[in-house]
């Protein structure tokens, strides 16, 4: 008998949602197989089975949340005796609607192809999509996990690896060259072979998670807040300082050996930005308007926050974004989307804030309301949605439903540059990096704090001259900002 | 460049050779007056006349015997088995006498002779007349093997075995005669001990010799409808072995499955594992994985022969377990 429990996906996850049961009750499972898919923190994974019989008893149906570890099905022999985990365990989940304990092929969704197809020529269990949140870990599945319940493809929690095989690391030669020459431990990689082999593919997705896990910074900066460079929109205008830039390699990088290249399947969030970017750049008619602000009282005013309340800790962007809903409220034109048939304007300004994760990939948390609310709630929600964005910790319907949108580069040193709209969306505002630069006034060269912004406009909602406007207006509204007092 | 069979292809090896040099003799049981067991001399008697063309007795030992004479004292005999089974009648004159004169002699009596005829299993043939036993002659110091695939390769490697001044036990394979392909014309010798790779790809190497081969490219083609690019490289001679282009393979796709007709014991396999291992060690990601002919003597009845030899769905499954691959719908 085997238990299909709700797995631990992550470090932070603690409860996931049972998106479809590609099995239904009756089904034959054999170990492996996909049993149901699931929902954690923002992605989607499969959860397999760790035996195979029957699957015999389903907990949980699609739509529900459940915490960790709770048990959402059983697989057994068709004639074995399951009584005693229908009272026991059973008890724990929601009771089954009267009527509902027989398979219900119309209440059961027929199987279907796994959302995660592997790839065709890759080896099922390694490269299957890995969870982004707990990317940074080169850790090994519980063993708990392993033994008894479900694991997730790919999915690694903390824990020491168990002495096995007499405390010998099964590694194939290639696996072990490469990882004494990577600098990697053996016994900080997760084996996908057989018996826990680890094999080429184990050594190279630690690599990548290894330099990912550098190029996020030294541990003992992780977790000071708030660290310079870890909030894209409270160091907006800031160039990183240089002990801040990745250490490189002290020993040359080891001669690369084998294939040139491999494929890596598309992580769930990779797809949707994928299906996202392309249903935006294909079909929407981009262009784009760039203008050069004065960031000089925008200045003052962060100081003079900065000065009134040292905790709020006002970023360029929070001005920003305050601008925007400002200037959105007097062109609502621009606060738009093409509906095929219609053009919809937006009553409501809610702001979506692009926010880049560690590990690559992109999210867009979105601030509701924004016409009414003041710099400091949106200062404050802003920090809030980005910080518990990196720790995938957002419910959907916190990265849904944005009207408009603002991405800013500026903590990478970009001088400006023009973002894909985010459909349906009307528009976006890409934002460069706030610096010091030569601007001439009156004849006279002087030293000003400028800073790029380019709007992309869909053509079938936005023309140029209206986004034009709007951005004259963001412009004046940025270089006097006391107007956002009123 | 012109299409032949390949028993068209030996045909005409032999007929250049023999044309260019008059020392080149042919003989074995049926080789003149019938054209060949398989028509591989056919029109040879009529064109280089009973001297050169000799029919013998069914002796394998004493024509065998007869062919190394005649090759210490400056012939250069091509000596034909009707297959390779009878030539285990004549083992003492191949391994005693062909492998060893020329050490033995101090280098006084070099052995320039080519053994060749059909080897392997063909269909129901049973215990006796279907098995395939390069392995024993691979095993012989001062014996070179060699085992073509194609009507290409059996030509030039003909060619290049007739020219060699030691023993060749040159193995065709009665199944591929009537198989065609592009052969050059004229003057073409493919060296002993450089290996073909007959497909590229670049995530497990198969290994196979003679008609294993197309068991082998039958495979890499189906794991390509899965997304799986197989090298499959044929050696061609299999002593002199082209370890170079095997390890150079391997160590590029990491893994290799060795498809061979044999028994697997002591199999042609066995030593290209060891090659592989020992100079390739560090570029494995999976142990090594054979399949050969069944550890059996070849079974009569059609349905338990074919499941004593490689075919197509073996291969994949091997390759399938080098890639830590879980096989498409299978548990």
């Amino acid at each position: 008998m085997v238990k299909v429990l709700m797995p631990k996906g992550s470090d932070t996850m603690t409860e996931g949602k049972v998106l479809k049961w590609v099995k239904k009750e009756g089904d034959p499972v054999s170990t492996g197989e996909t049993v149901v898919e699931i929902e954690t923190d923002k992605v989607d994974m499969e959860v397999e089975a760790m035996g195979g019989g029957m699957l015999r008893k389903i907990f949980v149906q699609s739509g529900k949340v459940v915490p960790v570890g709770e048990l959402l099905a059983l697989i057994a022999k068709p004639d074995e005796d399951i009584s005693s985990l229908l009272k026991g365990e059973g008890a724990g989940a929601k009771p089954e609607p009267a009527g509902s304990a027989a398979p219900a092929p119309t209440a059961a969704p027929a199987p279907t192809a796994p959302s995660h197809p592997v790839a065709v020529g890759s080896p099922a269990p390694p490269l299957a999509p890995l969870p982004p949140s707990e990317v940074p870990a080169l850790t090994v599945p519980s063993p708990a996990t392993a033994a008894s319940g479900p694991v997730l493809k790919g999915s690694a929690t903390p824990s020491a690896r168990e002495p096995e095989n007499g405390g010998r690391v099964l590694a194939s030669p290639l696996a072990r060259r490469m990882a004494q020459e990577m600098g990697l431990d053996l016994n900080r990689i997760v084996g996908s072979g057989p018996a826990g082999r680890i094999v080429r593919q184990d050594v190279e997705r630690a690599a990548l998670l290894h330099s990912a896990a550098r190029a996020s910074g030294p541990p003992w900066r992780q977790g000071l807040a708030p660290a310079r460079g870890q909030d894209a929109r409270a160091t907006a205008g800031e160039t990183p300082a240089l002990h801040e830039l990745p250490t490189l390699p002290r020993r040359p990088a080891p001669v690369p050996t084998g294939p040139e290249f491999y494929d890596e399947p598309l992580s769930s969030m990779r797809k949707v930005i994928a299906t996202r970017l392309v249903q935006s750049k294909a079909p929407v008619p981009h262009f784009y308007l760039t203008i050069e602000v004065d960031m000089g009282r925008a200045r003052e005013l962060r100081e003079s926050a900065k000065a009134l309340n040292p905790d709020l800790g006002l970023s360029y962007n929070d001005i920003i974004l305050k601008a925007c809903a400002a200037a959105l409220q007097l062109h609502p034109h621009v606060n738009a989307s093409f509906q095929g048939e219609a053009i919809r304007y937006y009553r409501r300004i809610h702001l979506g804030v692009a926010v880049s994760l560690e590990d690559g990939g992109l999210i867009t948390p979105v601030i509701r309301n924004c016409e009414g609310k003041s710099l400091q709630e949106i200062s404050r929600e802003a920090k809030e949605l980005a910080a518990r964005a990196r720790n995938r910790k957002l419910n959907p319907d916190e990265y849904t439903g944005a009207t408009f949108t603002v991405s800013n580069l500026g903590m990478m040193g970009i001088e400006e540059f023009s973002a894909v709209i985010n459909p349906p969306e009307g528009a976006i505002l890409a934002v460069g990096v706030v610096a010091e630069k030569p601007v001439v006034v009156k004849g006279q060269v002087e030293v000003g704090l400028r800073c790029r912004m380019t709007l992309s406009c869909d053509h079938r909602v936005v023309d140029g001259a209206t986004g034009a406007k709007f951005l004259q207006t963001l412009k004046q509204i940025l270089e006097n900002p006391v107007y956002l007092a009123f | 460049m012109s299409i032949l069979t390949y028993r068209e292809a030996l045909n005409q090896a032999m007929r250049e050779e023999m044309r260019r040099d008059e020392t080149i003799v042919l003989m074995g049981e049926e080789v003149g007056f019938y054209q060949g067991a398989y028509k591989v001399s056919k029109g040879m008697l009529e064109e280089f006349g009973p001297m050169r063309v000799l029919d013998t007795p069914i002796t394998e030992l004493g024509f065998t015997g007869l062919g190394v004479g005649a090759a210490m004292v400056g012939l250069r005999p091509i000596v034909e088995m009707m297959t390779f089974n009878f030539a285990i009648l004549a083992l003492d004159q191949i391994v005693n006498s062909a492998a060893k004169m020329f050490y033995m002699s101090g280098g006084q009596f070099p052995v320039p002779m080519v053994i060749r005829g059909p080897g392997g299993a063909a269909h129901q043939l049973a215990a006796q007349h279907s098995q395939a036993l390069e392995a024993w002659f691979c095993n012989v110091p001062g014996l070179k093997v060699a085992m073509p695939s194609t009507p290409a390769d059996a030509k030039g490697l003909l060619k290049t075995s007739i020219r060699d001044d030691n023993p060749v036990v040159f193995i065709e394979s009665e199944v591929l005669y009537g198989t065609r392909g592009e052969v050059p014309e004229g003057e073409y010798l493919i060296p002993l001990g450089v290996a073909d790779i007959k497909r590229r790809g670049k995530d497990v190497t198969l290994i196979a010799h003679s008609k294993m081969v197309f068991v082998a490219l039958e495979a890499a083609a189906g794991l390509e409808k899965e997304g799986i690019e197989a090298e499959v490289i044929d050696p061609r001679t299999l002593r002199p072995l082209d370890t170079e282009t095997l390890v150079q393979s391997v160590m590029k796709t990491n893994r290799a499955v060795i498809v061979e007709e044999g028994w697997p014991f002591c199999g042609v396999g066995a030593q290209i594992v060891d090659t592989l291992q020992s100079r390739a060690f560090d570029y494995l990601d999976a142990p090594i994985l054979r399949v050969t002919g069944a550890d059996v003597p070849t079974p009569y009845a059609k349905n338990l022969e074919h499941l004593a030899f490689p075919d197509k769905q073996r291969v994949i499954e091997a390759v399938n377990k080098v890639l830590y691959r879980q096989p498409a719908g299978g548990d």
